[in-house]
C-alpha cells in the first residue's frame, strides 16, 4: 500500500510563508508529479512528506497512519536527491546495502537484494567502484538502487534528472517510467520541467507560490487549464495569451490559443501578421509572428514550412480549442 | 580542451619549480650544512662543503640537555592540538551544519584576533601568568598555544565540514540511520581526513611557535624554540653550534611533515582543491 494524504498542510520559515495551505490525496501506485517554477514550494512540499522539514500546521498521513510528527526514517519512504547524495567513502555495493544494514537485515538477504537491484539497474559490473568513479547516469542509478532495495511505501524524487545532459535525461526518464510499471509503487516526483511532468505523471500537481493551481492528469491540464498560470506553464511552446479586442469579442479578459491550434496561410485568415523568427526543427516549424492588433503569436506548423523572416502570413485559430479566461485569471 | 604541453615547456617549468623549491629550502639546508662545520669555517664565508665534523652536536648535547626541551615540545604541541581539536570540532560542526545569524561575524571576529600583533598583549599576559603561577610550566604553555591556534583550527575545520553536503546527511536519515549511526557510518568517515590534516598542521604551528614559548618559559618548561634561542644570545656568535641546535630542533617536525605530505598539502589548501 502507499496512499498519502495531506490535510491543511502549511509551512512557514519565520514570518515567510512558503506553503499557505495544501490539501492533497495520492492513491496507491500513482505516479504524481509536483511541477512549478523555482520557488513554487514543490521541493518544500516533498520534504514535508519525507519528514526532512517539520510542518507548521496540518496533518500528513501515510496509509491512514498519521506521520506528522514521525521521524523520516520511520515513514517507510525512500528518496532520490538532486545531487544523488551518495556516500562518497562507500563502494556502490555498500551504498545500495546501506538502508538494508540500517534496517538490520542479515548478510545473505542484503547480498541477494543488492545483487538483484544491481541487475535491474545495470550496475552489476560497478559494485566495487566508488561513486566518484561513476558517470552522472550511473550515479543516478545507484541512488535509485539505494531507494528500491528497501521496498518502501513510496518513492520521492527531488529533481533527479536536472544534473544530467539532455540525451541522458531522456533515457533516464524512460527508465524511471519503466521502473514504475515494474514496481507499481507510489512515486512522487518533483520537477520544474513540464515535459518530464507530462511524460511521467498519472497526476500532475501544478504549484505556484506555494499554492496548488490545479491537479489533474497531463491531458486534463493540457485541454482544460483552470487558470492563466497553468495555461501558460503546461505545453511547449507555451500557449498564446491574447488580451484586447480579440478577447473582448469572445466576452473574456484573456483568450488563449495553443501554437499547434493555429492554421497558417499565405493568402487568407483571421489575423494578418509578419513572420519575425522562424525556427525550423525538421519535424515542426515554430513561427514567431507579429500579428496586427493582436501582438506576438507563436505558431507551430507541422513539418517544413517555406516561410521566413519578414513574410506576411494569415493566422486562423481553431475556434473549438480556444480557452477563455476572466478578469480574475480563472477559466470561463 | 586540454592542450598538449610541449616537452621543452615541461622541462623549463620543471627546472623553474626545482629552483623555486631550492630557494625556499635553502636557509634550512644551509643551517644543516653549517651544523657540520667547525666554528672558524662557519664564519669564514659562504661555502657549501663542510668539513663534516660532529663536534657541534656533541658539544650542544654536553652544554644543554636536548631531551628535556624535546619532551616539552612534544607535550606542549600535542597537548595544545588535542585540546584545540576538542573545543573546535563541536564548535566548527555547529557553525557548519546549523549556522545562526551571527555565525559569519563570530568567525571573522575569531580570525581578527590573529591580525593583532601578539606583542600588544605581552605585558598583561605575562602578569596573568605570573600571578596564576603558570609561568614556565607546560600547562601554561599548552594553554597559550591552544588559544593562539584556536581561530585557525576552527576556521580549517569549518571549511572542511562545510564541504560535507547536507543532502548526504538527509539521505542517511531517509535510509533509516539513527543519529548515532549517522555519526558512525557517514559523518565520521567523511570528516576524519579534514580533522587529520588540521591536526598535523596545528602540531607544526605549535612546534614552531616561538614568541610566547620563549617569553613565558625559563628552564623547566622550555621547548625546543627556547633551546635554540639559548644558543644565540648569551654566548655570542657561535654559528655552527647554533645551527646544530636548530637542526636538532626542526628535525622531528621535518620528518613528521615528510611522512604526512599528502595530508598536509590538502590541509594547507584549506580544502579548496579536490
Amino acid at each position: 500500500m502507499g496512499t498519502i494524504k495531506l490535510e491543511n498542510v502549511t509551512k512557514s520559515f519565520g514570518a515567510t510563508v512558503i506553503i499557505p495551505k495544501v490539501d492533497l490525496e495520492i492513491e496507491d501506485g500513482e505516479f504524481v508529479v509536483f511541477v512549478g517554477p523555482s520557488g513554487s514550494g514543490k521541493s518544500t512540499l516533498l520534504r514535508l512528506i519525507a519528514g526532512l522539514e517539520d510542518v507548521s500546521g496540518g496533518n500528513i498521513a501515510i496509509d491512514g497512519r498519521d506521520v506528522t510528527r514521525v521521524a523520516p526514517a520511520k515513514r517507510g519512504l525512500a528518496m532520490v536527491f538532486q545531487s544523488y547524495a551518495l556516500y562518497p567513502h562507500m563502494s556502490v555495493y555498500n551504498n545500495i546495502a546501506f538502508p538494508l544494514k540500517m534496517a538490520g537485515e542479515g548478510k545473505e538477504t542484503i547480498d541477494k537484494k543488492v545483487r538483484e537491484a544491481a541487475r535491474v539497474l545495470n550496475l552489476a559490473a560497478y559494485l566495487e567502484r566508488r561513486p566518484g568513479q561513476l558517470s552522472g547516469g550511473q550515479r543516478q542509478r545507484v541512488a535509485i538502487g539505494r531507494a528500491i532495495v528497501r521496498q518502501p511505501t513510496a518513492f520521492l524524487f527531488d529533481e533527479p534528472l536536472s544534473n544530467l545532459d539532455a540525451a541522458l535525461r531522456g533515457t533516464m526518464r524512460l527508465e524511471i517510467s519503466e521502473l514504475h510499471h515494474q514496481l507499481k509503487t507510489t512515486m512522487i516526483y518533483v520537477t520544474h520541467d513540464q515535459v518530464e511532468a507530462m511524460t511521467l505523471a498519472d497526476k500532475i500537481v501544478v504549484l505556484n507560490g506555494g499554492n496548488v493551481e490545479q491537479i489533474g492528469s497531463p491531458l486534463e491540464l493540457y485541454r482544460k487549464p483552470a487558470n492563466l498560470f497553468v495555461a501558460g506553464f503546461i505545453g511547449s511552446p507555451r500557449m498564446n495569451l491574447i488580451e484586447g479586442a480579440a478577447a473582448d469579442a469572445k466576452a473574456a479578459k484573456t483568450i488563449g490559443v495553443r501554437p499547434e491550434h493555429i492554421v497558417v496561410s499565405k493568402t487568407a485568415g483571421d489575423w494578418k501578421g509578419t513572420v519575425g523568427v522562424a525556427e525550423h526543427l525538421g519535424s515542426d516549424t515554430f513561427l514567431h509572428v507579429q500579428a496586427d492588433g493582436i501582438g506576438p503569436v507563436t505558431v507551430r506548423a507541422d513539418g517544413e514550412v517555406g516561410l521566413d523572416h519578414g513574410e506576411t502570413v494569415y493566422l486562423t485559430p481553431d475556434q473549438t480549442k480556444l480557452h477563455r479566461f476572466g478578469a480574475d485569471g480563472r477559466a470561463l | 580542451m586540454a592542450r598538449a604541453i610541449s616537452t621543452r615547456r615541461k622541462t623549463v617549468t620543471t627546472v623553474v619549480a626545482w629552483l623555486v623549491a631550492l630557494i625556499i629550502f635553502f636557509p634550512i639546508l644551509y643551517t644543516i650544512i653549517t651544523s657540520f662545520k667547525t666554528e672558524p669555517e662557519a664564519i669564514a664565508g659562504i661555502s657549501l662543503i663542510p668539513s663534516g665534523t660532529f663536534e657541534n652536536y656533541i658539544e650542544v648535547q654536553a652544554q644543554r640537555d636536548y631531551f628535556r626541551p624535546f619532551l616539552n615540545s612534544v607535550v606542549i604541541s600535542l597537548g595544545s592540538t588535542l585540546i584545540a581539536l576538542l573545543i573546535s570540532v563541536p564548535a566548527a560542526w555547529s557553525m557548519a551544519f546549523s549556522p545562526a545569524r551571527r555565525t559569519k561575524d563570530i568567525l571573522m571576529w575569531m580570525l581578527s584576533t590573529k591580525m593583532m600583533p601578539a606583542v600588544g598583549v605581552l605585558v598583561p599576559m605575562y602578569l596573568i601568568f605570573r600571578d596564576t603561577g603558570l609561568l614556565d610550566t607546560r600547562t601554561g604553555l599548552t594553554i597559550v598555544l591552544t588559544l593562539v591556534n584556536l581561530p585557525i583550527v576552527v576556521w580549517m575545520l569549518y571549511t572542511y565540514f562545510r564541504e560535507i553536503p547536507g543532502e548526504i546527511l538527509e539521505a542517511a536519515r531517509m535510509d533509516g540511520a539513527s543519529t548515532l549511526k549517522e555519526i558512525v557510518y557517514v559523518l565520521t568517515p567523511m570528516a576524519v581526513p579534514g580533522i587529520a590534516s588540521t591536526m598535523l598542521l596545528n602540531i607544526i604551528l605549535a612546534w614552531n611557535e616561538s614568541f610566547w614559548t620563549i617569553r613565558l618559559s625559563a628552564a623547566n618548561a622550555a621547548p625546543l624554540t627556547a633551546f635554540i634561542a639559548s644558543f644565540s644570545s648569551p654566548q655570542g656568535l657561535f654559528w655552527a653550534k647554533l645551527s646544530a641546535a636548530s637542526t636538532l630542533a626542526i628535525a622531528p617536525i621535518l620528518i613528521m611533515g615528510w611522512f604526512s605530505q599528502k595530508q598536509l598539502v590538502r590541509g594547507l589548501t584549506f580544502g579548496a582543491v579536490k
